[in-house]
């Protein structure tokens, strides 16, 4: 019976995770390499790297090993205490790098427990789901859910760890998938879009472009006798509107910290500031453009050699790729990602269970979340917010947080197809 | 498990996928299509490195080095790179002021020379390098850095050699990007003049750096590194043995000497005096020596040779022969009256006392004024000319062919042209047409307004050696960097047997006879210049041996009253010198070095100087 398990597995998924790990490894060891010394060698990212990759093979295999109703069993458990270490994590970690996010016991680094408050949420979420009659159009299961969503966020937040609390809200996606208005995601499009304008055009234009559209809004219905409903609705939006481009205004400008207004003003290009805050980005996309179509070759790349790029092993390891493959590598990581999301959403419809589903698309969406926030800041296409991109970047806990995360899955997978 | 919400799955791979293109065609863009990227890559990471090649050397006429070079080590600093350090320990290593310490980081400050390595100290000694070394740690952005420095291996020639110094900003701009800011350049003499042939070219090293600008590797190989060229030796005509012997003369002097080869035009010594260690100009010791000598009345800076100006008194009369004879006005034979001196109404040139009625050879040994009173006024009062004018340019069409007057062209710079009056000076002064022979008789016996540089002197004496012609002199002989070319009096060859027969008097019976060698046949002419300002200049002028002369000299010793008494044993003693190595008259050597003007002078008198 045992042996017959493996062969549940979807292998197809196991493929692409060593994939993606070995070539980030590959990439960290380019990124800071030196003559003469090995990938091996414990003295570079690269050879700590490979100890994690260990690490976290015996991790997959223990999950594998684990019976997978033990996960749907203690999924609560897991959630609570994870948020205990958080609270713990908040309490008792030293200060690095202006967060709060190491738990360190007796001088040792543990790890950066909020890597491994992402698989517990999302096991909580889904084992929430998965009750009895439980639906999204309840007002009190959408709370219940709003608190185990924001629980990590606020606890990551005290941390310091603005880019991992806003991976928790990419939850949202999986939360669509079973029945959660559109509105839901939309909504903070719209408002991220206002936002970005209220700052390219100022408060002042934004509140008269505005005025105008409704103005123009009015006229539409008053003439074409169209139904009143329509310009009520759409004078309540645009004051809406107004309000709160009138309250991005004064967060930007009152509440925000100099630093992160100057990121935010270089991102939307009000500020060209190449030393400074743009220095990271202007650096990325020099060693992501430098490296053309095909790439300057494996170790080869100037930019990399030179280190211009900081974080370069962390959160800018897309840039090693970017330079030293080209193109065919950035397209070639690309592409695997989204093999591994759709194929993660495929496997996901044809779980029996919800809470299996609603995992599946609980990691896609945290996964997800991940790789375009950071592929999309060592493009310029976002704020610095630092999170790593899965697989690739150099960091014991996040590299094993992200293998438990995708193998508890591909367990579940399984486990339904050699249960069922 | 189906549900009605199964088909948002639909939706929710658009969206990723969606977003997945939005990133590729991103990468599309900077990856392939922008070209902005690479270049700001290549600018990050190329460095530029300007390879500074060896100076060429300067050798002497026999192959011995004058001036090589040698490993010095300046202090260079990265202001960006600097930390909190020790100021007092390093000044005290450095063994400079902290008020110069300040003094240079502000400057750099104000030139905002952050991330560029620029020169605070130079020429470090030998223990402060090991010093620094030993405590490089402690002063970070500081680095020892090792440049080529000249060395002069004889104490002697510094006029002529010249020495290097930083370029200036006017150096930078005149040469197209060539120098930059901190780079040496030749500032005088040969340095100078063979800049291009000494420094070379520099070559360029392209390598790969990191953004501390920490070279990781060279740039593709080396394939755009251009090579620099190592400069040329560059041999001059100079004579280092007679050189140094003539400013061993010419210690506590004022005056110059300079000996050509007349066949050739080479120039074997060129001595102006007060000189200077040209040792003392190179490095740390320039810094403290420079303003001494640049300050000192004697101007031991200024190279007489080619700048220093003098009446050249009766070292003029062969020349005046010359043209007399040239123009039929006199013959070997004329004879002209002299009853101490020449005498006309309202005018008189004095002369010393000697038998009346010479002859022209007599006239060159005894140096007879009033011979060339009669002969230059004949020149210019011919029947042919129709008034004074004509004549007075004919007779300095002639002074123009001997190379006075005029630059003669010598490579190094700063030669003046000297004074040969024109009509137009004469016609200013008492009118056009209203003036006559008489009024510029003065020029006959080589006074008042003509002025000639030691090297126009020694110039026209290789003229009347070679018997009609002269090469420009030049310190360099090579045809490709110098050209050399020959300049013809015109005057025929048997009037020159005339006047070098009347020179080579002027050592058996004339007014150098004292100085004659019994091996070798010397030719010369004393001269005497009346000096408005202090005492005459001696001057003479001499060439030897009488056939096919090797060297023919010019000395003169400012304030030193006959030329008898001391250009001319001077000149005697360089001609033995050069031509037999030895010297046989060591009682005149030792009268010579024993001569001090300088000191005498200081505290008698304030020395004139030429003009
Ligand atoms: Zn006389």
């Amino acid at each position: 019976m045992r042996n017959s398990f493996w062969t549940h597995i979807d292998w197809a998924l196991v493929l692409v995770y060593l994939v993606l790990v070995v070539f980030g490894v590959m990439n960290i060891y380019s990124a800071e390499h030196a003559e003469g010394i090995s990938i091996f060698s414990g003295s570079l990212n690269s050879g700590q790297q490979i100890r994690w990759i260990i690490a976290s093979l015996v991790l997959a295999v223990i999950v594998m090993l684990v019976d997978g109703r033990f996960f749907i069993t203690f999924a609560y458990y897991f959630f609570a205490g994870m948020m205990l270490l958080l609270v713990l994590t908040y309490l008792t970690a030293p200060e690095i790098k202006g967060a709060r996010s190491w738990l360190v016991l007796g001088g040792i680094r543990l790890g950066q427990t909020s890597e491994f408050a992402k698989f517990a949420t999302v096991l909580a979420l889904a084992k929430y789901l998965d009750g009895f009659n439980i639906s999204l159009k309840q007002t009190q299961t959408r709370l219940v859910i709003l608190g185990i969503i924001m629980l990590p966020v606020l606890l990551v937040l005290l941390q310091n760890d603005t880019g991992t609390a806003i991976v928790f809200f990419a939850l949202a996606l999986a939360l669509f998938r079973e029945g959660l208005p559109a509105w839901v995601i939309v909504l903070p499009v719209v408002l991220g879009a206002i936002f970005i304008t209220v700052l390219l055009l100022g408060f002042v234009n934004m509140a008269i472009a505005l005025s105008v559209i409704l103005v123009l809004l009015v006229l539409l219905v008053l003439s074409f006798k169209l139904d009143r409903k329509i310009m009520w609705f759409s004078i309540v939006a645009v004051v809406v509107c107004i309000g709160f481009s009138y309250g991005v205004n004064y967060a930007f400008n009152n509440i925000l910290k100099p630093h992160q207004r100057t990121r935010i003003n270089v991102l939307i290009g009000l500020e060209d500031d190449i030393k400074g805050a743009g220095y990271n980005v202007h650096q990325s996309l020099i060693t992501i453009g430098s490296g053309g179509l095909s790439g300057k070759g494996y170790l080869q790349g100037t930019q990399t050699r030179g280190d211009f790029v900081p974080e370069q092993t962390t959160d800018f390891i897309f840039c090693t790729i970017g330079e030293e493959f080209g193109l065919l590598g950035t397209a070639s990581v690309v592409i695997l990602f989204v093999f591994l999301f759709v194929r993660i959403i495929l496997l996901a419809e044809k779980q029996k269970s919800r809470f299996a589903r609603v995992y599946g698309y609980g990691i896609v969406s945290i996964m997800f979340c991940h790789f375009f926030l950071n592929i999309a800041m060592t493009l310029g296409l976002f704020p610095v917010i630092g999170i790593p991109l899965p697989f690739f970047s150099y960091g014991g806990s996040s590299l094993m947080g992200f293998t438990i995360l995708l193998f508890i899955f591909i367990k579940l997978d399984a486990s339904m197809k050699y249960y069922f | 498990m189906k549900d009605k919400y199964a088909n948002r799955a639909v939706s929710i791979i658009a969206i990723i996928t969606i977003l997945a293109l939005v990133i590729v065609s991103r990468l599309v863009y900077i990856q392939v299509f922008a070209k902005e990227y690479k270049q700001f890559a290549e600018q990050n990471t190329r460095s530029k490195k300007t390879v500074i090649p060896t100076r060429g050397l300067i050798l002497d006429r026999n192959a011995k080095r004058l001036v090589s070079n040698e490993t010095v080590y300046d202090l260079v600093v990265v202001l960006k790179q600097t930390k909190e350090f020790d100021t007092t320990a390093l000044c005290q290593i450095l063994k400079v002021e902290k008020s110069y310490l300040r003094q240079k980081f502000a400057q750099f400050r104000a030139e905002s020379r952050y991330y560029t390595p620029t020169v605070f100290l130079r020429e470090l000694p030998a223990v402060v390098v090991a010093r620094l070394q030993e405590r490089k740690f402690d002063f970070r952005g500081f680095y020892v850095k090792a440049r080529i420095g000249r060395r002069f291996e004889y104490p002697v020639a510094a006029h002529v050699l010249g020495y290097l110094g930083e370029v200036d900003q006017k150096e930078i701009e005149a040469s197209d990007g060539y120098y930059e800011l901190q780079n040496y350049i030749g500032k005088s003499g040969l340095e100078k003049q063979y800049e291009q042939v000494l420094r070379g070219k520099k070559g360029y090293e392209y390598t790969v750096v990191d953004k501390f600008n920490r070279e990781i590797g060279s740039y593709a190989n080396g394939e755009f590194d251009i090579a620099a060229e190592p400069g040329k030796n560059l041999t001059s005509t100079i004579d280092v043995d007679l050189q140094a012997y003539g400013e061993l003369l010419m210690k506590n002097k004022i005056g110059a000497i300079v000996a050509i080869e007349p066949s050739t035009g080479e120039i074997l010594a060129m001595v102006s005096s007060p000189t200077f260690d040209p040792t003392m100009l190179v490095g740390r010791k320039r810094s403290e020596f420079y303003p001494k000598i640049s300050t000192d009345p004697n101007k031991p800076l200024y190279n007489r040779a080619i700048t220093g100006m003098y009446p050249p008194g009766s070292t003029f009369k062969p020349i005046m022969a010359l043209v007399g004879l040239q123009e039929g006005v006199i013959t070997q034979n004329s004879r002209f009256p002299c009853h101490m001196g020449y005498t006309i109404p309202g005018l008189h040139v004095g002369c010393h006392s000697h038998v009346s009625n010479l002859n022209l050879i007599e006239s060159i040994a005894q140096s007879c004024n009033s011979y060339y009173c009669h002969t230059f006024r004949n020149t210019i009062d011919q029947q042919k000319f129709a008034d004074t004018e004509e004549g007075f340019q004919n007779w300095r069409n002639y002074m123009l062919r001997f190379g006075l007057g005029q630059r003669l062209g010598i490579d190094i710079p700063n030669e003046v042209s000297g004074i040969m009056p024109t009509v137009e000076k004469f016609d200013g002064v008492y009118g056009e047409g209203r003036w006559r022979s008489s009024y510029i008789i003065s020029l006959a016996i080589g006074q008042a307004e003509i002025s000639l540089t030691p090297l126009q002197m020694a110039n026209m004496t290789a003229v009347i050696a070679n018997r009609g012609y002269y090469y420009t002199p030049h310190l360099v002989k090579d045809p490709i960097i110098n050209e050399v070319t020959r300049h013809n009096t015109g005057i025929s060859e048997e009037n020159f047997n005339i006047v070098v027969e009347g020179m080579a008097e002027v050592f058996r019976t004339g007014t150098a006879r004292w100085y004659a060698l019994p091996e070798i046949e010397q030719c010369g002419k004393t001269g005497t210049a009346e000096n408005p300002h202090g005492e005459d200049h001696s001057n003479f002028i001499a060439f030897a041996p009488r056939q096919n002369p090797k060297i023919a000299i010019a000395v003169v010793v400012e304030n030193g009253g006959f030329g008898a008494t001391w250009a001319a044993p001077i000149a005697s003693l360089m001609i033995e010198k050069y031509l037999t190595d030895t010297i046989t008259r060591p009682h005149f050597e030792q009268k010579m070095l024993e001569k001090d003007f300088i000191h005498v002078a200081d505290t008698s008198q304030v020395t004139p100087h030429a003009q």
